[in-house]
């Protein structure tokens, strides 16, 4: 909200340096967003008469307006479309300045010298209205020529644009950030009694019924004859600085005092509203109204609406009035409401009917409801200043059940205990009292009553947090506590998560945060699986409409915005959750499963030379990328089990298996998902679950002495059949001489028509040693015959050589 | 000497032959140790000249022990040549241009917002707490309710909230904020508590320059007796120190309103670049705003069965990018989740 300095002073004589008001506002918590001093930059605009309007001789949209300034005439050229001769206008001469540090200077404008300019009320750093030129007349239609707009449109003056928070509705006017500084800077805080010229012989004729007296506590109608027209300087200036735009005297007052006092309040044309009556009553389902935005809006029958005494509806209730009572040039009476409503129904209906005005934004933080005869009887008395309103006849004040003001026990200690203060009662005391609150007692038997608009004040700790914005933060000082039950440390996974991204990162991948929201064909293309989909109920885009089932899809999306910017060598790993829908058989469950994924995906190329030779990314990359987390967590024996894998291309990709469990997978990806998503290929990669890595077994790390004795190394070539794997023939080969093999490598692979359709060669260099003696030429031959025929037995395999 | 002298002193000689040979690391010292092995001082030369007073029928014999001790010891001397030769046409003549580059790939980079949760995880570490978990998809009781988060309230609503078609309507989100954790960590934990929670949120909004629809944040929550708003003050001066690694670093601590926490409070540092004194980083207000603190709200140690007469406890949290584009200088949150590998590779 924004509250004009000058308005505020009406109700606290605050005269510290704008500075150290802007201070208290943040220290209080009203956040200071911004402060505007329309005025400042403005200088040498002055109030001008337009003598003559003509036509620019080379633009259309162009006019040549003769001005006349207090100072003699000039002429100077104009874009806007309402000047009309006679108009009093903003006038900017050459030297002039105007907000932002514009300065005028005397230009041509298509040919045609403009001697300044004539400004709109954006211009003058007034509002937002650029739509033409400013009518002064409409705010001081006897201002003189010559003056100083500053003077005339009242723009010497600070406005702070505070921001409130949604459990301070008492802020969001100008009399509760009054209230705030009067405490803050000790002045006292003076709101004057309207002064109502109410002549108890009239009679008001008018009804209220409420029907709902749990959602509309209180209703107030006062009738009173107006003279409809535009409010005076003064009013308009208010507003204007307020952020608000004038529209005609009765309404200008209602929004006044809104602005005011945080009391909303609506203005019916008694004429229009049969029967002269009130009911308030919850709508009917399906029920219309057309608003005074000319919407028709359709009830149901939770909002509750405002009726005439025949039940027709003319406004909903706290939020907006209705198109049909709305107040015009041509009415002579209206009946103000002044109310209080229930919060969360005016919320509720809000929200079902996606309206939110300034009543609604106030109605739902919570209004005063004893503050509503106050500002019903302000009301009247602007109306009788300025809208020619005479005698009024008292108002109908339905209050049924009048607010209780809670009682609150509040401890010294409690205070202390919480802001680690040394405050004595005495102290918490004067901190609340000039904010309305009642303390009595004394020590830790306070007793505290809020006023009835600080809805936010029902607990003891509400009161703690009144003590801590008056004293201030900064009074409150610093320690550190130290757990004295634990120690400080990462837990054995999530260690072993960060050695997973050391070692990609080792590996020379760069570490990518795609956004786990995707498009579910996105998913489809790159093979991930979508029967366990989780869909977004409300996305923005459909690209955002579902949860990752894998990381690979988002990661090939961020290899082809590399690659469309011209970086084709990309190595990207992510560590992320996906998300699977709970399955039916954990109907229970409601939240997806949420399991760790670590993915990987390499493209392009790699590029080495001259060191060595440049090649593209292929297969085995994504496979030592996929061993250095298999190193980094110490596996025990993770295995890469040759078959087609969803999103890889057949026979160039492997399913990786922990503890005899399938845990994601290896390869090239595929064609098609490549060719879907924008990656130009080659791309491989590999998608694991990383959960199900950090459970598995880890290699056996008992200290085993090395050997001292010499080794004894041999080779060995088998072909067998090409379907089996080369680790499964090294597996073979090291459970068939147990502890004396100390490693098996293959070093060699290859077919030819000489070994036969089907078949391949495969050879084995494998190191023998004994952790006690030196093997004999014997021991490695009957060690060697060991080999040779477990393979042959186990793989239908032939010795070559 | 005997036959079984040449011979031994033969044996003897080819084992020397081996050592200098294997240790000569150019053609020039191989040339001086070939000469040594085979020239006329040598072991060879020496056992030729004996051969004449040995008897008759033990010379032919010797003579193919010299024989072979020669073309032995010409062999591995000829072995060496080639692999010194092989060498030098390797390096181009002994020199390497080590600019060139190297066998590896080279080293990749943690993402940023990695680097900067690692860092803070680890600071937070050195203060005694230990970090939480959660997850990303929450239900309305630990996402909003249990945080005292009524259902009317504004921060609920579609426009900021990204619902998931789980449970009834509404019912099921993508986690707002990283405080859930909170709740889930109180749920299975009894105080004290001393936790971090770091991690991915979500919002409802489009990614441009200035929004994500995933984010980072980081929680902080401290439960224990007696723990007091200079508490919650002097730990966030202790952390943004470290963060900042500056000593000099001052916090400044505005009344706020958030639902579960009371009082609540903003919190911002002097601004490490200019000192305070005001600069483009800070807007030219001396300050950084980090994020907000407060004293957790009675109402969230009820949902969770804590009693507030026994416990305090204090929470903050702020958000990760944030930081990263304070210290960086980095002012489109797009940048973070677009991939480019030269922002990976600059950090």
């Amino acid at each position: 909200m924004k509250a004009p300095l000058s308005w505020i002073r009406e109700f606290t004589p605050v005269d510290a340096p704008v500075e150290e008001i802007a201070a208290a506002l943040n220290q209080l918590g009203l956040e200071v967003e911004a402060i505007g001093e329309p005025g400042r930059e403005l200088g040498g605009v002055v109030v001008a008469r337009i003598l003559d309007v003509s036509p620019h001789p080379d633009a259309d949209k162009l006019t040549l307006v003769d001005v006349e300034h207090g100072d003699g005439q000039t002429r100077v050229v104009c874009g806007a479309p309402n000047v009309v001769a006679g108009m009093l206008v903003p006038y900017a001469p050459v030297g002039a300045t105007l907000p932002g540090g514009l300065r005028l200077e005397r230009r041509k404008i298509r040919g045609v010298t403009s001697d300044g300019m004539l400004c709109s009320a954006r211009e003058l750093g007034l509002g937002d209205d650029h739509a033409g030129i400013l009518d002064i007349a409409t705010v001081e239609p006897s201002a003189a020529l010559g003056a100083d707009v500053r003077d005339v449109l009242g723009l010497d003056d600070t406005v702070f644009d505070l921001s409130i928070t949604p459990n301070r509705p008492d802020a969001m006017c100008i009399v509760g950030v009054a209230r705030e500084l009067a405490a803050h800077f000790g002045d006292g805080l003076e709101v004057p009694v309207p002064q109502v010229p109410v002549d108890p012989a009239l009679a008001t004729g008018i009804r209220v019924t409420i029907d709902e007296p749990g959602r509309c506590p209180r209703y107030l109608a006062w009738s009173a004859p107006v003279s409809v027209g535009p409010s005076p300087a003064w009013v308009q200036q208010r507003l204007v600085k307020a952020g608000m735009r004038p529209i005609s005297n009765v309404v200008d007052i209602t929004n006044y005092v809104l602005l005011e006092r945080n009391q909303p309040l609506h203005a019916f044309d008694l004429d229009r509203l049969a029967g002269r009556g009130i009911v308030v009553r919850c709508a009917r389902s399906s029920e219309r109204l057309r608003t005074l935005d000319g919407v028709e809006r359709t009830l149901d029958g939770e909002d509750l609406v405002i009726c005439d005494a025949e039940s027709q509806p003319q406004a909903i209730a706290g939020i907006m009035g209705g198109g049909d009572s709305e107040v015009s040039d041509a009415t002579t009476e209206i009946l103000l409401e002044a109310a209080h409503f229930e919060r969360m129904g005016i919320a509720r209906s809000a929200k079902r009917l996606k309206l939110r005005s300034e009543a609604s934004a106030r109605f739902e933080r919570g209004t005063d409801p004893d503050g509503v005869a106050q500002s019903a009887a302000r009301a009247i008395e602007l109306l009788a200043a300025i809208a020619g309103t005479s005698a009024v006849p008292k108002p109908v004040d339905e209050y049924p059940q009048p607010a209780v003001r809670p009682k609150i026990r509040l401890r010294t200690s409690k205070v202390n205990g919480v802001l680690g203060a040394q405050l004595s009662d005495s102290e918490v005391t004067a901190s609340l009292v000039p904010l309305g609150i009642d303390v009595e007692g004394t020590g830790d038997e306070l007793v505290a009553t809020p006023p009835t608009f600080r809805p936010d004040l029902e607990r003891e700790i509400d009161l703690v947090e009144e003590v801590a914005r008056r004293i201030g933060f900064a009074s409150i000082g610093r320690t550190v506590p130290k757990p004295r039950e634990q120690v400080g440390a990462l837990t054995r996974h999530q260690l072993e998560r960060r050695l997973v991204a050391d070692a990609l990162v080792g590996a020379g991948l760069s570490e990518a945060v795609t956004l786990p929201l995707v498009a579910p064909g996105t998913l489809e293309v790159a093979g991930a699986p979508t029967e366990r989909l989780v869909r977004v109920a409300n996305p923005l885009r459909a690209e955002d409409s579902a949860l990752r089932t894998r990381i690979v899809p988002g990661l090939l999306q961020s290899v082809a915005t590399n690659q469309a910017r011209g970086l084709g060598d990309v190595a990207l790993f992510e560590v992320g959750h996906v998300f699977l829908a709970p399955t039916t058989k954990k109907k229970q469950r409601l939240l997806p499963d949420e399991p760790t994924h670590v993915a990987a995906v390499l493209a392009g190329g790699s590029r080495r030379a001259p060191v060595d030779v440049d090649r593209a990314v292929d297969a085995y990359d994504a496979v030592d990328a996929l061993r250095a987390v298999f190193d980094a967590l110490e596996l025990a024996a993770p295995r890469l089990v040759p078959g087609e894998r969803p999103g890889f291309e057949p026979g160039r990709a492997a399913g990786v298996e922990v503890d005899g469990v399938d845990a994601g997978s290896v390869g090239e990806l595929s064609e098609a998902a490549c060719a879907a998503l924008l990656v130009t290929p080659p791309a491989v990669g590999f998608e694991v679950d990383l959960d199900r890595l950090l459970e598995a077994p880890r290699r056996d790390r008992t200290f085993v002495s090395p050997s001292p004795y010499p080794p004894a190394t041999i080779d060995l070539a088998f072909v067998v059949d090409d379907a089996v794997p080369a680790s499964v023939l090294a597996d073979t080969l090291r459970s068939a001489a147990a502890d004396l093999v100390e490693d098996v490598r293959v070093f060699d692979e290859f077919t030819s028509d000489a070994l036969g359709p089907g078949r391949k060669s495969l050879a084995f260099a494998v190191r023998f040693r004994s952790p006690d003696c030196t093997l004999t030429d014997a021991d490695v031959a009957e060690l060697r015959g060991r080999c040779i025929d477990a393979v042959v037995r186990a793989h239908q395999a032939e010795l070559r050589g | 000497m005997k036959l079984s002298d040449a011979t031994a002193r033969l044996e003897e000689a080819v084992a020397q032959a081996h050592d200098a040979v294997a240790t000569a690391g150019s053609v020039e010292e191989l040339d001086a140790a070939e000469r040594q092995l085979v020239g006329k001082r040598s072991p060879a030369a020496e056992v030729n000249e004996a051969i004449k007073e040995l008897p008759a029928e033990d010379r032919p014999a010797a003579g193919q022990a010299v024989g072979a001790y020669r073309t032995h010891v010409a062999s591995i001397v000829e072995a060496r040549r080639e692999e010194l030769r092989s060498a030098a046409t390797e390096s181009g003549g002994g020199r390497l241009d080590l600019t060139l580059g190297g066998h590896a790939r080279p080293r990749g980079h943690l993402h940023l917002v990695t680097q900067v949760q690692r860092e803070l995880e680890d600071i937070f570490v050195g203060l005694g707490y230990r970090i939480a978990e959660g997850p990303e998809v929450e239900d309305d009781w630990h996402n909003f309710e249990a945080l005292n988060i009524p259902p009317a309230h504004p921060a609920r609503s579609m426009q900021d909230t990204l619902y998931v078609e789980l449970g009834a309507e509404e019912q099921v989100m993508l986690r707002t904020h990283t405080s859930p954790v909170q709740i889930r960590t109180m749920e299975t934990q009894t105080p004290p508590i001393y936790v971090v929670a770091p991690g991915r949120t979500y919002r409802n909004e489009t990614l441009d320059a200035r929004h994500s629809p995933v984010f980072h944040q980081m929680e902080c929550l401290a439960v224990d007796r007696g723990l007091t708003m200079a508490d919650l003050f002097g730990t966030i001066e202790a952390f943004a120190r470290r963060l900042f690694d500056d000593e000099s670093v001052r916090t400044r601590f505005r009344s706020d309103f958030f639902p579960y926490t009371e009082p609540s409070a903003e919190l911002a540092v002097s601004c490490v670049f200019c000192g305070g004194e005001g600069c483009r980083v800070c807007s030219r207000t001396g300050w950084i705003e980090l994020g907000g603190c407060g004293m957790v709200d009675p109402n969230v140690f009820a949902a969770v069965g804590y009693d507030p007469e026994e416990w305090q406890g204090f929470a903050f949290g702020f958000g990760l990018e944030r930081i990263a584009m304070i210290r960086y200088g980095i002012d489109e949150i797009r940048t973070f989740v677009e991939n480019d590998i030269r922002f990976l590779a600059r950090y």
